[in-house]
């Protein structure tokens, strides 16, 4: 039996490998429905309400904190998504099958990052549908789309971030590290009540935060940024090679661990 | 065999987790074709020889190579399929999802329903993988071994948790993989299942190969049962000299010994004439037949 060595096409190995991390998203209720349902529920209570009202700057409220959510939506797909998936295949122990296969580590990572980022695109197109439906935000097609375009590129620290929790914590702890690592970060960003709104304290911490540049980022796109785009992209660049490290160095000890 | 037809091939690989040296030292080649198993008692070193050989860890120190590649090389890996012991997979994909996933990683995969078939899970082909039972997911796992059309396979226990009739359909699947050419390592605590199976024999005990020879061989060196009875308190060891045995016990009217011919054993004494009361003859476990094996000078064999 003589036959030259052969492997898969690189291309077709990540589709299948995203199609599995898709269905396996859908299905698991603690991801799907929490990322879609949870903006839009968060929403209705601090969001709709101020709808039409005159916001910071004089921009509709509603919109501005429409767009919060939709960065607390894309922030939770990342650092849920990524820290808790990652913990539990970890505690299942499914990565050391993939590790046996022809698998490159390289394919499962970019799967799950392309998984991440439609998941997070279609958790804000649900919520951006309900505010423009039931709470009547009206915004221009463009803004939309860079709206959308901005909180996309800009989660990749949180990416990042979820990876760091998912390589760091055991499957257990893991939905406790990630709650308590992004609910005070999205808080003390402004994102769920506006920053002046906010104790001082944390008012003169914020514009350290990486969520605070990542909403910042956002709100930009509608004019209701308070620094320029190119300071946020600053930050958040900053942020994601902090990131990446941190996951770096927490893969790297694990892949030692059990594979070295 | 040449060393360019090799599959396996271990040179002096030793590997060591912290303070414990889990291999002293492994020579192995397997060839293509080759159905070896590799026998030995809890802790010998099986998991983490099939654990190198996948590239899964790496030798503290010496070689190993699988096709004559780094076993992490992506063209080694697309030639092996392999199942561990303790590795999951995720509980809300359905049976033909997985091994369609896996059969995606190869380049000329078998059709899914062979390889579901082989692993006897036809029935269960879309249910999903949380409600299979024990045995069921075990048979998953091999599912997924096979589905790459794999020139080799690595199967580390891949009968623990099948029921006798899940154990005697898989062993049926090894064969017919086996009939194509196909090269399979597995490992196993049984030396009736490596009999059944393999063709050479690898045993090997706290990290050290101590025996590699066919079926036969192994066998006639491993006393498989274990005889105990009561005799005369006067009884001593020398009046068993020159038998087949392996003596474990021998004081006060209490004798136990390891042979692998213990209806020879049995007849020697009762032409010599020694007393025997409470007989009793039961298949000898694996961990006794191993300290024949590692003989010392002056007793058993």
């Amino acid at each position: 039996m003589t036959r030259p060595a052969a492997v898969a096409s690189l291309g077709r190995v990540l589709l299948a490998q995203t199609w599995s991390e898709a269905l396996i998203r859908w299905r698991l209720p603690s991801f799907s429905a929490t990322s879609l349902a949870l903006p839009v529920v968060l929403f209705s209570f601090f969001g709709l309400p101020f709808s039409g009202r005159p916001g910071p700057g004089g921009f509709d409220a509603g919109a501005f904190l429409l767009v919060s959510f939709g960065a607390f939506a894309v922030g939770q797909v990342m650092v849920f998504g990524f820290g808790i998936g990652v913990a539990v295949e970890r505690g299942q122990k499914i990565d050391l099958l993939m590790r046996a296969s022809p698998l490159p580590p390289a394919v499962s990572l970019a799967a799950k990052v392309v998984v991440g980022l439609l998941f997070a695109l279609l958790s804000v197109v649900v919520l951006f549908a309900y505010g423009s439906v039931v709470g009547g935000i009206r915004l221009g097609p463009g803004t939309w789309v860079n709206v959308i375009a901005r909180l996309l590129a800009g989660s990749l620290p949180l990416i990042a971030l979820g990876f760091t929790i998912g390589y760091r914590a055991g499957p257990h702890a893991a939905p406790a590290m990630a709650n308590l690592v992004y609910l005070p970060l999205a808080f003390a960003s402004g994102i769920f009540l506006p920053l002046d709104q906010l104790p001082v304290f944390v008012q003169r911490w914020a514009p350290y935060l990486p969520t605070y540049h990542y909403a910042q980022l956002a709100w930009s796109a509608i004019g209701a940024g308070r620094e320029p785009v190119g300071a946020s992209v600053a930050w958040l660049a900053g942020y994601t090679a902090v990131f990446l490290w941190t996951a770096a160095r927490a893969y790297r000890r694990e892949a030692e661990r059990k594979f070295g | 065999m040449s060393v360019a037809a090799a599959v396996v091939q271990m040179e002096s690989a030793r590997k060591r987790y912290g303070e414990v040296e889990a291999l002293r030292g492994i020579d192995l080649v397997i060839g293509r074709g080759e159905v070896v198993a590799m026998l030995g008692p809890n802790g010998a070193g099986k998991t983490t020889s099939i654990s190198l050989m996948l590239g899964l860890r790496r030798p503290t120190a010496g070689r190993v190579r699988l096709f004559g590649l780094d076993p992490r090389d992506r063209r080694a890996r697309s030639r092996c399929g392999a199942m561990l012991q303790e590795s999951g997979v995720p509980s809300v994909l359905t049976v033909r999802e997985i091994v369609d996933l896996f059969r995606a990683y190869y380049s000329r995969p078998l059709p899914a329903p062979r390889a579901i078939a082989l692993a006897g899970l036809d029935e269960q082909a879309a249910s999903r993988v949380g409600q299979l039972s024990g045995g069921q997911r075990q048979r998953l796992y091999f599912a997924l071994a096979v589905c790459g059309n794999p020139e080799v396979l690595f199967l580390d226990e891949p009968t623990v948790g099948m029921d006798v009739e899940a154990r005697q359909a898989f062993l049926q699947a090894i064969r017919e993989l086996a009939g194509e050419q196909r090269t399979i390592v597995f490992t196993t605590h049984y030396l009736e299942e490596a009999d059944a199976l393999a063709r050479r024999i690898v045993v090997v005990d706290h990290g050290v190969v101590i025996a590699d020879a066919t079926p036969a061989e192994i066998k006639a060196r491993v006393p498989s049962k274990r005889v105990r009875f009561q005799t005369s308190p006067g009884l001593v060891p020398a009046a068993l000299d020159g038998l087949p045995v392996r003596v474990l016990e021998c004081a006060a009217g209490r004798v136990r010994l390891l042979s692998a011919e213990p209806e020879t054993v049995l007849r020697e004494l009762f032409r010599r004439g020694v007393a025997v009361a409470d007989l009793e003859v039961a298949g000898a476990d694996l961990e006794e037949a191993f300290l024949a094996l590692t003989a010392r000078p002056g007793s058993g064999p």
